[in-house]
């Protein structure tokens, strides 16, 4: 098992496979974060300032209002990333993240991990291009829910 | 074993009906007379209420699971409807089995992914319990604990890696992935938390939730990069569902890392002799009544779900 925190960040998926100083560039901005079940990571509309990559546990992305109640938008688990809004202006969340059972994260500062992509451009492009996937995949998760491809086929 | 090409049904007894979500209804099917009905998982029969029509359904016990048949109906249509309608005590015609199966039966050391989508469960429970029964059989001849302990049936898949030099005991490494629209749309739920007891790993996923929901939230392929008990390549895939649902869970298996030849779908169209003759099953180049509904995910298949309907 990883110990240090770079080792922590190398054996997350988003940056496996990187060079070691690139995972200890990571590591420079990063601790670790623990969370109770029912704890918010963070709130809708509050300062988006922080990547977590997962360890443990399971996080919902929520959606509150009034009439309708909370409305869970996905669940995430081990080894997937939460939070990207700290990449983009005007840096705000655009969901509520909450711990549904015990989390094990690292905390990755937003401001600091945009400062060393700004400071070596061949890291930034990497982690974008790796962030960027991983946007891929939300949104083609997304497309398939609209499509309701359960409901589909039978007519006898 | 398929029962010839018999056209004419043999009356079967509701014996149990079970709704198991809003237009989902269960039935268990006793032969009136004679040897209960051989067959293998994945195979359909063509169920047949009596003047309304026939229609083909996928069985959904497994073989040897008693002496009646299990079959899950969706109300989508007059013959559908007039099945699911059906009341204990009444009667309804089967012919079959049909077609191709999963072929457990010929399964040696390979892990499984099960990968359902909506009612597309059905066809795939009756291989579930031969897989884990077998499972269970072979645990206790090996004298290893007849399931894991709670949370640590399926370690970090860093730890696996750390591990992977030790051989692991063959054939007992299930993963079963569902996935549905909504939480009412779930079905055989009470089968679920049983084979997650048994020592499969279970995930559950919906589109939607509802208040209370307490499971995973999105869709079903994005289950398949968290599996852990299974590795991609000693493992087969079944998967069965709609074929747009079908289509993306098999790439996303590819995208795992599994080979498309270890990749197996359930396909359907309008069956009707059930025994390759009619041709009204026709899918390119199979008679999916005869050369389905289990068919390798192979290039020919994929690129069938692939084409626009002309």
């Amino acid at each position: 098992m990883p110990t240090t925190i770079a080792a922590l960040v190398a054996a997350h998926p988003l940056f496996a496979g990187l060079p070691a100083d690139t995972a200890e560039l990571v590591a420079g901005c990063s601790h670790n974060v623990a969370f109770d079940a029912g704890e918010l990571l963070f709130a809708e509309g509050g300062p988006a300032d922080t990547l977590y990559l997962l360890r443990r546990g399971r996080v919902e992305l929520e959606l509150s209002s009034p009439g309708a109640g909370t409305l869970v938008v996905a669940t995430l688990e081990a080894n997937d990333v939460v939070g990207w809004s700290w990449l983009f202006p005007p840096y705000r969340w655009h969901f509520d993240a909450r711990a549904v059972q015990p989390v094990g994260a690292i905390a990755v500062d937003g401001a600091c991990l945009r400062a060393k992509a700004d400071a070596e451009p061949a890291f930034g492009y990497e982690l974008v291009k790796r962030l960027t996937a991983v946007i891929l995949d939300r949104l083609q998760s997304t497309r398939l829910a609209l499509l309701d491809i359960y409901s589909k086929g039978e007519t006898s | 074993m398929t029962a010839g090409c018999g056209l004419r049904p043999r009356p079967h007894r509701v014996v149990g009906r079970r709704r198991l979500a809003g237009d989902v209804v269960s039935l268990e099917l006793e032969p009136l007379e004679g040897e209960p009905l051989a067959f293998r998982a994945g195979q359909f029969n063509m169920l047949t209420a009596f003047g309304v029509g026939e229609v083909a359904i996928s069985i959904s016990s497994a073989p040897g699971e008693g002496s009646t048949l299990h079959h899950t109906v969706r109300d989508v249509g007059a013959v559908s409807h007039a099945l699911t309608a059906s009341r204990v005590g009444s009667l309804v015609g089967v012919r079959g089995a049909f077609g191709t199966d999963w072929g457990v039966d010929a399964l040696e050391a390979e892990d499984v992914v099960v990968v359902a989508g909506g009612i597309g469960l059905a066809p795939l429970r009756g291989a579930i319990e031969q897989l884990v029964s077998s499972r269970t059989r072979r645990r206790r001849r090996e004298g290893a604990p007849e399931a894991p302990h709670p949370g640590e049936h399926h370690p970090p898949r860093e730890a696996r890696e750390h591990h992977s030099t030790q051989p692991r005991p063959p054939h007992l490494h299930l993963s079963v992935l569902v996935g549905a629209r909504r939480p009412d749309q779930l079905i055989f739920e009470d089968d679920l938390e049983r084979w997650r007891e048994a020592g499969a790993e279970v995930e559950v996923t919906v589109d939607l939730a509802t208040p209370g929901w307490e499971g995973g939230v999105g869709v079903v392929t994005a289950l398949v990069p968290r599996i852990t008990a299974c590795e991609p390549d000693r493992s087969v895939a079944f998967v069965c569902g709609p074929e747009l649902m079908m289509r993306f869970s098999a790439r996303a298996l590819l995208d795992w890392g599994m080979d498309p030849e270890r990749i197996f779908v359930s396909l359907e169209r309008n069956m009707q002799c059930g025994c390759g003759i009619c041709g009204h099953c026709q899918l390119g180049p199979l008679l999916l009544c005869r050369d389905g509904p289990v068919v390798r995910y192979d290039r020919t298949v994929a690129s069938l779900l692939q084409e626009r309907e002309r």
